[in-house]
């Protein structure tokens, strides 16, 4: 049977996270914690193969104890066993040392549930919002890489190859590669299922598995957290708010309102901005 | 903010700066000659950097020359029939070992599906610091060097400067359409340095089977002019009268949340938090009333128009010119007075990139017997060994 493994995260909403406008602070409280939905687009592909050919769908999440909450939402949604990997030296984490710990994580899972073929995560998280974990676990495990993918076409689990098409800027590319592979998820991949009663009934009763440090022997320190993190943020600031006085062009007659505007935008030297003229 | 104090590690032998230029086809996107500009800047303000460039892939042999008219001073150029199209192994091995051997202090690639994916695999492997999606970018003078990698975070409300400082290279991944590119200059001269492609194609397992180019070519992130309709437009028809504006200005057709959960238009069309980021020279929103999810996509536009027949609506905010009123009659008559204006003014029809990237090419060809240096240094990366896998 195959063993698909999905990592997800619980992220702020960000798009809820407003701006002190006093101190210019983030204001976390009262934002809400959401598990990242790309991720969820991951879960619900995993969820899919698992239907069509049987497989055992693993869930894990690097992340402070609260995250369980979002782990028992995916054992809702019929995934079989969810696990916590929680420790305060993995504080301060960026992709690198992220994708080191998680990494390490699925190897765990392979030693206890068998060997991994398919991991899936989100394309990218709403909170570091940078695409680079994927690609890191990808690298670390050696899986063969698949980003922004928008179909999982086939799934052979004699020969041990995926199909998959992947969204670029300018096209959709169609790839095929051969298992174990890693697969970043966007969110046209498919619409997420809702829990069904049993699920909800088996995700109020399960306790996710916790693993800390002292699960990992030979992890090695260097590599996690703050310590193990290459990129630090030295600083932040809100940039100007944009004060843009608009000028509002008036007339009763729209083709003359259209010639305002076009006098606007040549004044603004449009066509040498677009290079219609040098 | 004093950093003498702090250990830096000695990173004399890293010196340069190198940008990755992505292509499809042997047509290289915009990003890599904004880079090019961009990485300019930053090579002069190091003082004894040059300024690199990778080309990889299949008859690509004009890029690397088009490289040096944008800027470069030295061009990898690694051409093989492994590499004709994208695919992470050869790709990622190819740049690791130049990364390895040439030792730049920083590498730049566009923040795209592609660069994105290849910068990814390439930080690990190395392992050093990567900055995603960086929007500005400076470095301290020496002796600290340090590249000041400034992206925006938590949906555009806030800036983050990051750095990495016990790593070489320092490597971020940049988005398109913020930089400018350098006037293309092919009087510029430069050298031109043949490597050797490091993976045969039975140690690759991904096939690009196909590639179906998107019709109608919906590029908002490499666009020029976006005009945009929103939830006012009332269905999926008036997208076709903003096709004809966003035509007659060479521009392509962009999109609201709203529009596109309506099921209006499909959701590659789409600015804002959960589609794209966009700056393009001209922004025209049509009866969208600029929700935060919307705005944070596209208020870093040059010039931005709103048409909304509710005054109040938060758009005209953002917007240089506003315009109360009615779209359905509106954007005709601007559709008419953009082509009466570029018939008056005798402009020509804009090029798109890839008819300008033809042009290029072929001038290229034209000149191919123009001073560069190419040498053929296949001792370069002959001691390479196999990618590391391990954490």
């Amino acid at each position: 049977m195959l063993h698909i493994v999905v990592c997800i995260k619980q992220v702020p909403d960000s798009r809820e996270i407003r701006i002190d406008p006093v101190n210019n602070t983030l204001i976390r409280q009262g934002v809400p914690s959401i598990v990242n939905f790309y991720d969820m687009h991951g879960l619900e592909a995993a969820l899919q193969i698992k239907d069509q050919y049987g497989a055992r769908v693993t869930v894990v999440t690097m992340g402070p104890p609260p995250a369980e909450k979002a782990l028992k939402e995916c054992i809702s949604l019929g995934a079989d066993e969810a696990v916590l990997v929680t420790d305060r030296g993995f504080a301060g984490a960026d992709t690198l040392a992220t994708s080191y710990v998680v990494a390490k994580t699925i190897q765990k899972a392979a030693e206890t549930w068998g060997p991994v073929d398919l991991v899936f995560c989100g394309k990218q998280t709403l909170d570091g919002d940078t695409g680079q974990v994927g690609p890191g676990i990808a690298c670390r495990l050696d899986l063969e890489q698949l980003t922004y993918v928008v179909k999982v076409e086939e799934v052979d689990p004699v020969n041990r190859t995926i199909k998959v098409h992947r969204a670029l800027e300018d096209g959709v590319e169609v790839v095929r590669t051969k298992m174990p592979a890693l697969i970043t998820a966007l969110k046209e991949m498919n619409k997420v299922r809702r829990a069904t009663l049993p699920g909800m009934i088996r995700a109020a009763r399960y306790k996710p598995i916790v693993w800390t440090t002292a699960d990992f022997p030979d992890i090695d320190r260097s590599k996690i957290g703050l310590k193990g993190s290459p990129t630090i943020v030295a600083k932040t600031w809100v940039p100007e708010p944009r004060k843009i006085d608009c000028t509002f062009l008036e007339d009763d007659d729209p083709k003359r309102l259209a010639e305002k505007l076009g006098e606007a935008l040549w004044e603004k030297e449009l066509p040498k901005k677009m290079g219609w003229v040098s | 903010m004093s950093r003498q104090e702090e250990h830096m590690p000695d990173w004399s032998e890293y010196r340069g700066v190198m940008i990755y230029v992505e292509q499809r086809d042997g047509v290289a996107k915009n990003v890599s000659w904004q880079l090019l500009g961009e990485g300019r800047k930053l090579a002069d303000k190091l003082g004894d950097a040059p300024l690199m460039a990778a080309v990889f892939g299949q008859d690509v042999e004009h890029l690397a020359k088009e490289a040096i008219y944008y800027g470069a001073e030295k061009v990898y150029l690694c051409e093989a029939e492994e590499l004709r199209h994208y695919r992470t192994r050869p790709y990622s091995r190819l740049m690791l070992d130049l990364i390895r051997e040439v030792k730049p202090e920083i590498v730049l690639f566009g923040a795209t599906a592609t660069g994105r994916d290849l910068a990814g695999a390439i930080a690990t492997h190395l392992p050093t610091g990567l900055t995603a999606d960086t929007t500005e970018l400076d470095v301290e003078p020496p002796p600290s060097r340090l590249l000041l990698a400034s992206r925006p975070a938590f949906s555009e409300k806030m800036m983050a400067t990051i750095l990495c400082k016990q790593y070489r290279p320092q490597m971020a991944t940049a988005r398109a359409g913020v930089f400018a590119a350098l006037p293309r200059d092919p009087s510029r001269t430069g050298e031109i340095i043949r490597i050797e492609n490091q993976m045969s194609e039975s140690e690759i397992a991904a096939e690009v089977l196909e590639f179906i180019s998107h019709t109608g070519k919906v590029n908002l992130e490499e666009a020029e002019v976006i005009v945009a309709g929103g939830r006012g437009l009332g269905g999926p028809e008036p997208f076709a009268m903003l096709k004809e504006l966003a035509d007659a200005l060479g521009g392509v057709v962009g999109a609201s949340r709203a529009a596109v959960d309506a099921g209006w238009i499909s959701h590659d069309h789409q600015v804002g938090q959960t589609g794209h980021t966009v700056r393009p020279k001209l922004y025209i929103a049509a009866g969208i009333s600029g929700a935060v999810q919307h705005t944070v996509g596209m208020a870093n536009s040059e010039l931005i128009v709103a048409i909304n027949k509710d005054p109040n609506a938060p758009i005209f905010q953002f917007a240089h010119y506003g315009i109360v009123g009615d779209l359905f009659k509106i954007i005709p008559a601007l559709t008419e007075e953009v082509k009466r204006r570029r018939t008056l003014f005798n402009v020509e029809a804009p090029k798109s990139e890839s008819a300008a990237a033809t042009e290029a090419a072929a001038t290229a060809a034209a000149n191919s017997t123009e001073a560069e240096n190419s040498k053929n240094s296949t001792e370069l990366m002959n001691s390479s060994k196999s990618a590391e896998s391990g954490g």
